[in-house]
């Protein structure tokens, strides 16, 4: 948990040279930088037009032509996912950072004051993390109708107590720095010293969190969308693909293979990428066998 | 440590107070007016406003909130607005598939990830802890919906060993219900269980750096006995936090799962109560999933206790 041991040099090209050594965190960016290429692309180019339905080619298997096969609709499945992945990526990136812009400086202020103000914020947090998180999204997009706008909302709140825990925590372990003394000797304010020195010593421990909140979001968006509460038809999203192939399984099994391996390469790939940085700023980690 | 106890019990309560304050304020400002959905659009105005006053939604807010929340005390839920039945009584016949459903999971991902979590730990560096723990990784990954659908194909579909979904009910024998539930516990343990192993693996590795350890085998126990016997039993305290976290992931997985596979538990209820806007319905099944996860937190504690003697003692 803690940042560098003394003495250890932190220059970026010692850790340029751990991360690229590091097979998680290689593997984990090249998957996770194809898929965003990927979502841009689709901004441009995908291969068929997918709003446009052709009755004609409907359920074709996987060809040289469809290479994921084409849908009941007759729509080019890879081009589908291609867009799809901009839903998925949007949704939990944004539920992302509502979590980090609130529960960041929620946790940095808890643990600042210490105190009451800290304890009730805990509480707060503990009573948030009783509720079943998907649950509750479900809930939520129940009563506010069902839109990818309100599946963020969801996601988001959940993500909110997440950050604030990991903030203070790290927090707590840089307050009694002696680097942190001499601020305070110097005469800067709780909020400066948070600024310009918590935070920059908790960003890994952060940016670790925000890839795993990332996949949890994926994951949870796929889900709300395939039971009908994310993104709404015809806008193509990889839940609702896989809801729509659930009835077609007997005919067109590759419908239901595909959206599911782009939903596990991309949480995957995120996965990775968060253990890979874990790994590069631990500095146990290199003591581990 | 009852200090510690009487402080967590007192935090469950409070959970459960907010929770209910929660529930009832989201669903309060819901559109649709439950009377006016029970008699149909046809329904004159004064009829509607008739049924309003028999529902109790004529009061004000606060004494219809307490009135809710007496009657969640004494497990009387209230009607349900599209059945006319108690919700008790939904919720009676459908917690029959929910429950061993979550159970059934939370047996299975313990069985499986234990073991693997030992095995990985006992060879950490070499090709079995690699092996294990990429399999895992892409286990966590894993959309248990998506696993549930594939599980479906290949089990379902194509070898036809076990129904595709639906339930026969217990009342058809244990064997055919035990059945149907096979693969949608499946779907829910396995990511779960990719979990829990890594879980496991991490909190094993760093006991095992400790000098009981070595002690242990210095004085010739074992490998196999010292990880049963110490590692695992001090590795067990991460271990059970996350199998209580899992247990709401598993209640809210359930939800999705019996969707996939149409078994008629309380997930099923709470989508038919969402869609045809039987809020009271809806309410209680949240509030006891919230209950019953509050309820597993405090086992949990409790179970810390159990494990660690070191706890009892502390101040």
């Amino acid at each position: 948990m803690s940042s560098m041991a003394p003495g250890t040099p932190s220059t970026l090209g010692a850790l340029a040279g751990r991360a690229f050594a590091n097979r998680s965190f290689v593997i984990g960016l090249f998957i996770t930088l194809v898929v965003a290429a990927l979502a841009l692309v689709s901004f441009f180019w995908t291969p068929f037009d997918v709003t446009r339905l052709i009755v004609a080619d409907r359920m074709q298997p996987p060809s040289s032509a469809h290479w994921f096969g084409t849908d009941h609709f007759g729509r080019d499945v890879l081009s589908m996912i291609m867009i799809g992945s901009r839903n998925s990526i949007a949704v939990a990136l944004v539920a992302v950072g509502i979590g980090m812009g609130i529960g960041v400086p929620l946790g940095c202020w808890a643990a600042a004051r210490g105190g009451w103000i800290d304890e009730a914020l805990m509480r707060f947090n503990d009573l948030i993390f009783a509720f079943p998180a998907l649950l509750s999204a479900i809930m939520i997009t129940a009563v506010f109708g069902p839109s990818a706008i309100n599946a963020i909302i969801a996601i988001g709140i959940f993500n909110i107590p997440v950050f604030a825990r990991v903030a203070r925590a790290g927090a707590l372990s840089i307050w009694p720095r002696e680097y942190i003394l001499a601020a305070r000797a110097a005469g800067k304010g709780k909020a400066r010293i948070t600024i310009e020195h918590i935070i920059p010593n908790i960003a890994n421990l952060l940016l670790v969190q925000g890839t795993i909140q990332f996949a949890l979001g994926i994951l949870a968006e796929a889900a709300l969308s395939y039971v009908g509460l994310g993104t709404q038809p015809p806008m193509p999203s990889w839940g609702r693909m896989l809801f729509d192939a659930q009835t077609l399984m007997m005919v067109a099994p590759w419908l239901a293979l595909f959206p599911g391996c782009a939903i596990l390469l991309t949480v995957l790939g995120l996965n990775l990428l968060g253990d890979g940085i874990s790994d590069i700023f631990d500095p146990r980690a290199r003591r581990r066998p | 440590m009852t200090a510690y106890l009487l402080k967590r019990l007192l935090i469950g309560a409070a959970t459960l107070v907010v929770a209910s304050v929660v529930v009832f304020l989201m669903l309060e400002v819901v559109p649709g007016d439950p009377a006016r959905v029970m008699l149909g659009m046809n329904a004159s105005e004064a009829q509607v406003e008739l049924l309003r006053d028999q529902m109790g939604l004529n009061q004000p807010l606060i004494v219809r909130y307490l009135d809710w929340a007496r009657g969640l005390l004494s497990l009387d839920f209230g009607k349900s607005y599209t059945y006319s039945v108690p919700v008790i009584d939904l919720i009676r016949e459908r917690i029959v598939v929910s429950f061993p459903l979550a159970v059934i999971a939370l047996a299975l991902s313990t069985l499986i990830a234990i073991p693997v979590g030992l095995f990985a730990a006992a060879r950490r560096g070499r090709a079995g802890d690699t092996a294990a723990m990429a399999v895992a990784q892409i286990g966590v990954a894993m959309p248990n919906f998506w696993f549930a659908l594939l599980l479906v194909y290949v089990f379902a579909v194509w070898l036809r060993l076990v129904p595709a979904g639906g339930f026969p009910g217990w009342g058809a024998g244990a064997w055919p219900a035990l059945k149907a539930l096979i693969l949608p516990a499946v779907a829910l343990a396995l990511p779960q269980a990719a979990i829990l192993a890594r879980v496991t693996r991490a909190a094993l590795v760093e006991v095992l750096g400790e000098d009981y350890i070595r002690t242990a085998r210095a004085k010739g126990m074992p490998m196999r006995a010292v990880m049963w016997r110490h590692a695992l039993r001090n590795a067990m305290i991460p271990v059970l936090t996350i199998m209580g976290l899992q247990f709401a992931f598993l209640l809210a997985g359930t939800i999705i799962i019996e969707n996939v596979f149409y078994l008629p538990g309380l997930g099923r209820l709470v989508f038919q109560a969402i869609t045809q806007r039987d809020l009271i319905v809806v309410e209680s099944v949240v509030m006891l999933l919230v209950a019953a996860v509050v309820t597993v937190n405090l086992l949990v504690d409790l179970s810390y206790a159990l494990v660690d003697p070191r706890l009892r003692t502390r101040q």
